[in-house]
């Protein structure tokens, strides 16, 4: 697709801008939606793809932000829907096929042709009467009460595991159509996890905002919580200082180490490599406790606030966190190295769960998941925003797109992480952390993408005649990864889930909201 | 093989002394306790209450922070004219009641009591917990699991997370209890073999925290499981929940780590 058809189709803007919501042309969704699928054909990526309840009208818009990475350009369309439904993209746009199954179940449309509509989180509908999934007597839908795919057969049977897990971690539904101990198929069912966080946002941003954004995935604190301080910066237009920014860029890379310290061990933990999973447990916790120095709190929570930062560094903290940054480099490479030289943990990694580029890009892969299939997408390169326009991360690829890949993968991050957050550390520009932050612009539209550790975190609000939110939209990494795992396991063995979950680790909270 | 030893004489002992020597170094701007003080405060004042996320801040008779609300976020500190609210390095804060974790900032607060008769003769020095999740964000679950790691050790005080209810003695509960989660979390309940504790993790698993009073949550365990151990915080760092645990079982008494000490 050329630059131009896109600018008369859609709205061009970049990462942590606004723009009026009156830019942003709308199609009938016949002519959106083969503009999307041309998109996507042309190398565009779906970032975001949402309904929103139209103001004094029974009518539904349908808003879609698609990112151009190697245009650093992010095309926003729109159309709007009238009737129980619209034919569904997902037939020739595999990538939207989550988006249309949310925007169902959150407006009570029918994605008609959709060859998997089914609910997402078992969520009431945001348009009260209107509900698609729901039981008699406009109920909501009941969690877990779908049609689950089933693969006939004398000798395959269904393994069914959840929403209480052996372990400590969230909950979340697995099924596994299994013959013998391969997996045919495995159909993940989420929604536990659902509070109710984007209704919530409405009407605001009001005093839990923040504390919505720094929960919405809590290993994600400080990534969900600059996407959305960047939406709202972009809204008041308010311009943070170098100094905020790159206190930003520390925090957010210090959660990344946190959360691929922990992964690594993790992973040794599932194969059974005790030396490994011992000492990436406690160096997580060393990196947890370099964001707890910053801001008092191990997750980032108060660090990253709306105008810049909650906390500054001065100069003996500074020497500190690099004092404790340099050790903490040291026993981490010495604990991640073993895993390289050590052939029983390479003979289960290797080869084990498999994920090729082309259904990595079909599927929409985001993060370490999609570069370790050879996808080489990273926000922090690809639509730079805050420090990382200055300081560039290089982006870290493997091409065999299993265990191993997405393992080592996360290990090229950590080294690169360090020497980030070290050159910042050693050159703190000066300057407030924190800058005032008005009113936000009426009828406008913003997105914001962020490198979160799992990949793209991408929030886009909108305004409406007073400012508030009239629709803020959050996508998690996870929402579009959690296929990637189910199609992960595909011909593998059943017994090799724990380390295929583990290897994508994603969020149950951050894709139920 | 020479390499996973040089690793291992590398990586060193790494099990904390605590509870029998000092807790592990808090960061100096750790958020434990709340401090209030109330001579301070204008009359008629409510900024602090305002400003709280969550309704954590009761100004009748005394300015009073509900611990079991409380994110520890700061939004009443920054808030208050007069400054006249921080918040402690005291990071242990578990109680057996809920009504102790309303308590006004001048009385100490009463730290939860060991479990006593048979519960005590059973679980004192063998507890078996099934962690449930339901409806957070996954911090609390992940600072529960940090006391698996070498550096906390949990099992040397024969505590330990177990894959099935009916191998347990209780529930670890955290999140604010999606509504979503409730047919689970009852089911998981009614398999604990009798006699059963919970122990609630966190703010929302106490109150709903962030996610008070919305409809897709029941505000927390409360009113659905009985609630033997309370454990604040937004999420609660590791040592508040294990300070919690070992009281619980009765396993600080005459110990070092029951006075606590605070961050610098």
């Amino acid at each position: 697709m050329s630059a131009n058809s896109a600018g008369e189709r859609f709205a061009t803007t970049g990462n942590g801008r606004a723009l009026a919501r009156s830019a942003v042309p709308e199609l009938p969704a016949p002519e959106l939606f083969d503009a999307v699928a041309a998109a996507i054909g042309g190398g565009l990526r779906v970032a975001s793809f949402f309904g929103l309840a139209e103001p004094g009208s029974d009518d539904v818009g349908l808003f879609a932000v698609l990112a151009d990475d190697r245009r650093a350009r992010l095309h926003l369309g729109r159309t709007r829907v009238r009737g129980s439904g619209f034919d569904a993209l997902t037939p020739v746009c595999p990538q939207v096929h989550l988006f249309e199954r949310e925007i169902g179940e959150q407006f009570g449309l029918e994605a008609r042709g959709h060859p998997w509509f089914k609910p997402v989180r078992f969520q009431r509908s945001l348009r009260p009467g209107h509900e698609v999934f729901g039981g008699p007597g406009g109920a909501g839908p009941e969690v877990g009460v779908t049609d689950f795919y089933r693969v006939e057969g004398d000798e395959v049977h269904e393994v069914a595991v959840g929403p209480v897990h052996a372990g400590v971690i969230e909950p979340g539904h697995f099924r596994f159509q299994c013959h013998g101990e391969n997996v045919f198929h495995l159909e993940i069912s989420l929604g536990y996890q659902h509070r109710g966080v984007e209704r919530a946002m409405l009407g605001g941003p009001h005093k839990r905002s923040i504390h919505y954004a720094e929960t919405l995935a809590g290993d994600t604190t400080v990534g969900h919580a600059t996407a959305y301080c960047q939406v709202v910066e972009a809204l008041a237009k308010c311009q943070k200082t170098p100094r905020a920014q790159a206190l930003r860029g520390i925090a957010m890379e210090l959660e990344r180490l946190a959360n691929h310290v922990g992964d690594l061990g993790a992973l040794a933990n599932d194969v059974a490599y005790l030396p490994t999973a011992s000492y990436c447990g406690r160096l997580r916790g060393d990196f947890l406790n370099l964001t707890a120095t910053l801001c008092g709190s191990r997750f980032g929570r108060g660090m990253i606030r709306p105008g810049g930062v909650g906390f500054d560094v001065d100069a003996a903290m500074g020497s500190d966190l690099l004092a404790r940054l340099d050790a903490a480099e040291r026993d981490t490479a010495n604990a991640v190295e073993l895993l390289w030289d050590a052939p029983s943990v390479m003979a289960r990694f290797e080869d084990t769960g498999p994920v090729p580029k082309e259904m990595a890009e079909a599927l929409g892969l985001v993060g370490p998941a999609a570069r370790a299939s050879g996808l080489p997408r990273d926000v922090r390169h690809d639509h730079p925003s805050g420090i990382f326009r200055f300081s560039h991360v290089p982006v870290s690829t493997w091409n065999t797109g299993d265990v191993f890949a997405r393992a080592y993968v996360r290990w090229l991050e950590v080294q690169r992480s360090i020497d980030f957050v070290r050159e910042q550390l050693r050159s703190l520009p000066p300057g407030e952390v924190r800058s005032p932050v008005g009113a936000l612009a009426p009828d406008h539209v913003a997105v914001a993408l962020a490198e979160g550790w799992r990949g793209e975190l991408c929030h886009v609000a909108l305004t409406d005649a007073a400012g508030r939110f009239e629709r803020y939209k959050v996508v998690d990494p996870s929402f579009h990864n959690w296929t990637g795992l189910a199609m992960a396991l595909r011909g593998q063995q059943i017994s090799d889930f724990p380390l295929c979950n583990k290897s994508f680790n994603l969020s149950y909270c951050g894709h139920d909201l | 093989m020479i390499d996973v030893i040089r690793a291992r004489l590398q990586q060193g002992h790494r099990t904390m002394a605590w509870p029998d020597g000092p807790p592990p170094p808090l960061a100096e701007r750790f958020r434990g306790r709340p401090l209030i003080d109330a001579s301070k405060c204008r009359s008629g004042c409510s900024d602090c209450a305002e400003a709280c996320p969550t309704g954590a801040i009761d100004l009748q008779g005394g300015v009073r922070v509900d611990l079991g609300r409380c994110l520890f976020c700061t939004d009443c500190a920054a808030a208050c004219p007069e400054g006249a609210l921080s918040y402690g390095g005291d990071y242990r804060l578990a109680v057996r009641e809920r009504a102790q974790l309303v308590a006004p900032s001048e009385r100490e607060l009463e730290l939860a009591a060991a479990l006593q008769g048979r519960l005590r003769k059973l679980f004192g020095r063998s507890l078996k917990l099934r962690q449930v999740s339901a409806g957070g964000c996954n911090a609390c679950e992940l600072d529960v699991n940090v006391l698996n790691t070498v550096g906390w050790d949990l099992s040397r005080f024969g505590i330990q997370f177990v894959a099935s209810p009916r191998h347990a003695d209780g529930l670890l509960v955290t999140g604010a209890l999606s509504k979503n989660m409730l047919l689970a979390l009852r089911k998981t309940w009614d398999a604990v073999p009798e006699p059963k504790i919970v122990i609630a993790v966190g703010a929302c698993a106490i109150s709903g925290g962030p996610y008070v009073d919305h409809p897709e949550v029941a505000n927390g365990v409360e009113g659905t499981l009985p609630i033997d151990l309370y454990v604040p915080g937004c999420p609660p760092h590791p040592l508040t929940i294990l300070d919690g645990l070992l009281r619980l079982v009765g396993q600080l008494e005459g110990r070092r780590g029951a006075e606590g000490v605070s961050a610098p």
